[in-house]
């Protein structure tokens, strides 16, 4: 279908983004990748009265490496794709920058606009869960930030108010002995997840689990962290008994709808296989083995 | 709105609705009727067209007027002087297609792909081409199709050998 008839804005600046959403309020929606919007609109599912066009700010297109990864509005899931060396840095944010969607889409696609969509099947939210990430959003009032956790608010709602605009999103540096890995089961490429799971975990001196960050998808109305499996984890040693353990937390919070890419009960055992092979990844790569 | 967009070389002006797609508008606003229109929700990839050289987009999935200022490449656009490009001519010696219908997306597609990685192996041609979708599973021949052209384009880039002995 055609999208319903809207008025179309292009914004020169973030200042000029912002003045007009303000202006607005929930009759605007801003324009970044578009590869969600513009299908919900051809859809019907979202019928904005107006289109804000931030693709011409060139102040939201920037990738900031100081401490943080920090992607402002306009980065593309391809730019870090095809960033070299994130894959050491950033193990599970580059696990997710190839699986996102499909090659063409990630080269419109942002990785900010995705965790604003809030697709409950979408990669982003799950990984910014695991990561621990912040968003930044900026209103008439001023900036604040957002953790993850409180930005993902439900299906397809985020903590981005009317009248706000996100700015960027900030995925803390992994330190030492961390490391992470994103794993998702679709029936093709470019389709929604049947199943994702996404950890970030960080190693002592010797060996035992110091921090760790688990998170599913496509396992409810929108990502969740499996803050039992979290708790299990926390100050254990990385076992094979562990890991299974925080699989089963996965499978008993996992509450997804059953549809043709699978039933409920099968969705629920692999939120906790794909939990249980993000932990198994990520310790490998951290020259943990024998857990297979 | 009225928008300016540059398509394969030439400047057009037109005046169009917000909310026309880009693939419409080539093909109904300009009579380019090479990007084609299949699933329409940016899954198949026969829309697929070029943005300023570098970027490939499903054309089904962003406005004209986001397109004001750019320039666009469509598959009409990749023959010069009445030469095939290296990739459509790929694609004829390789039987790189059956029907046709998918096979601009997949040359777009390719053309941006091997900008970026000259020198593919079979695993990362399949793997750019995932977001295209051929419906007459002709994938083994388009593949090797990007494979030929991959090392013709090479060919071109390589600056010419000394002759042996001069």
């Amino acid at each position: 279908m055609i999208p319903a008839a809207f008025e179309y804005r292009r914004a020169g600046s973030t200042d000029e983004a912002v003045a007009w959403l303000a202006e607005l309020g929930a009759d605007a929606r801003v324009l970044a990748g578009g590869q969600s919007l513009i299908p919900a609109m051809r859809y019907r599912f979202a019928r904005p009265a107006v289109l804000i066009d931030i693709n011409r700010v060139a102040e939201l297109d920037y990738l900031r490496e100081n401490g943080s990864l920090v992607l402002g509005a306009l980065v593309r899931d391809s730019k870090l794709e095809h960033m070299p060396g994130l894959r050491a840095r950033h193990p599970l944010i580059a696990d997710v920058s190839v699986v996102v969607a499909d090659p063409v889409v990630r080269q419109t696609a942002t990785i900010l606009g995705s965790l604003c969509h809030n697709d409950p099947t979408g990669d982003w939210p799950v990984a910014a869960l695991a990561a621990g990430a912040e968003i930044v959003v900026r209103g008439a009032g001023g900036v604040r930030v957002v953790p993850i956790d409180d930005f993902l608010v439900d299906t397809f709602e985020t903590a981005v108010a009317d009248g706000e605009l996100a700015l960027e999103v900030r995925f803390p540096a992994p330190t030492e002995r961390t490391s992470g890995a994103y794993q998702k089961i679709e029936r093709k490429v470019g389709d929604f997840a049947t199943a994702a799971a996404a950890a970030q975990l960080r190693l002592t001196a010797d060996g035992t689990i110091a921090e760790v960050g688990i998170a599913i998808g496509a396992a409810g109305p929108k990502a969740v962290r499996v803050a039992a499996a979290e708790a299990l984890l926390r100050g254990a040693a990385p076992t094979k008994d562990a890991i299974r353990a925080a699989g089963a937390e996965a499978e008993k919070l996992a509450d997804p709808v059953g549809d043709a890419r699978g039933s409920v009960a099968y969705k629920k055992a692999m939120a906790g296989v794909l939990v249980a092979r993000a932990l198994t990844v990520a310790l490998e790569r951290l020259g943990v083995g024998g857990l297979r | 709105m009225k928008i300016s967009v540059t398509v394969n070389g030439t400047k057009y002006e037109r005046d169009v609705e917000p909310r026309t797609l880009l693939v419409y508008f080539l093909r109904e606003a300009l009579g380019l009727t090479g990007a084609h229109v299949g699933c329409d929700s940016s899954s198949c990839g026969v829309c697929t067209v070029v943005l300023d050289g570098e970027r490939a987009v499903k054309s089904c999935t962003m406005f004209a007027v986001q397109a004001d200022g750019h320039a666009i490449t469509t598959v009409e656009g990749l023959a010069q002087g009445g030469k095939l490009h290296p990739l459509q001519q790929a694609f004829w010696d390789c039987h790189g297609l059956q029907c046709g219908f998918c096979t601009p997306g997949m040359l777009m597609t390719s053309y941006v792909f091997l900008q970026r990685n000259p020198d593919p192996s079979e695993a990362e041609i399949r793997d750019a081409l995932s977001g295209n979708l051929c419906r007459c599973t002709g994938y083994q021949n388009i593949v090797a199709s990007v494979q030929q052209a991959a090392g013709v384009l090479r060919a071109e880039a390589a600056p010419a050998a000394e002759p042996v002995g001069a």
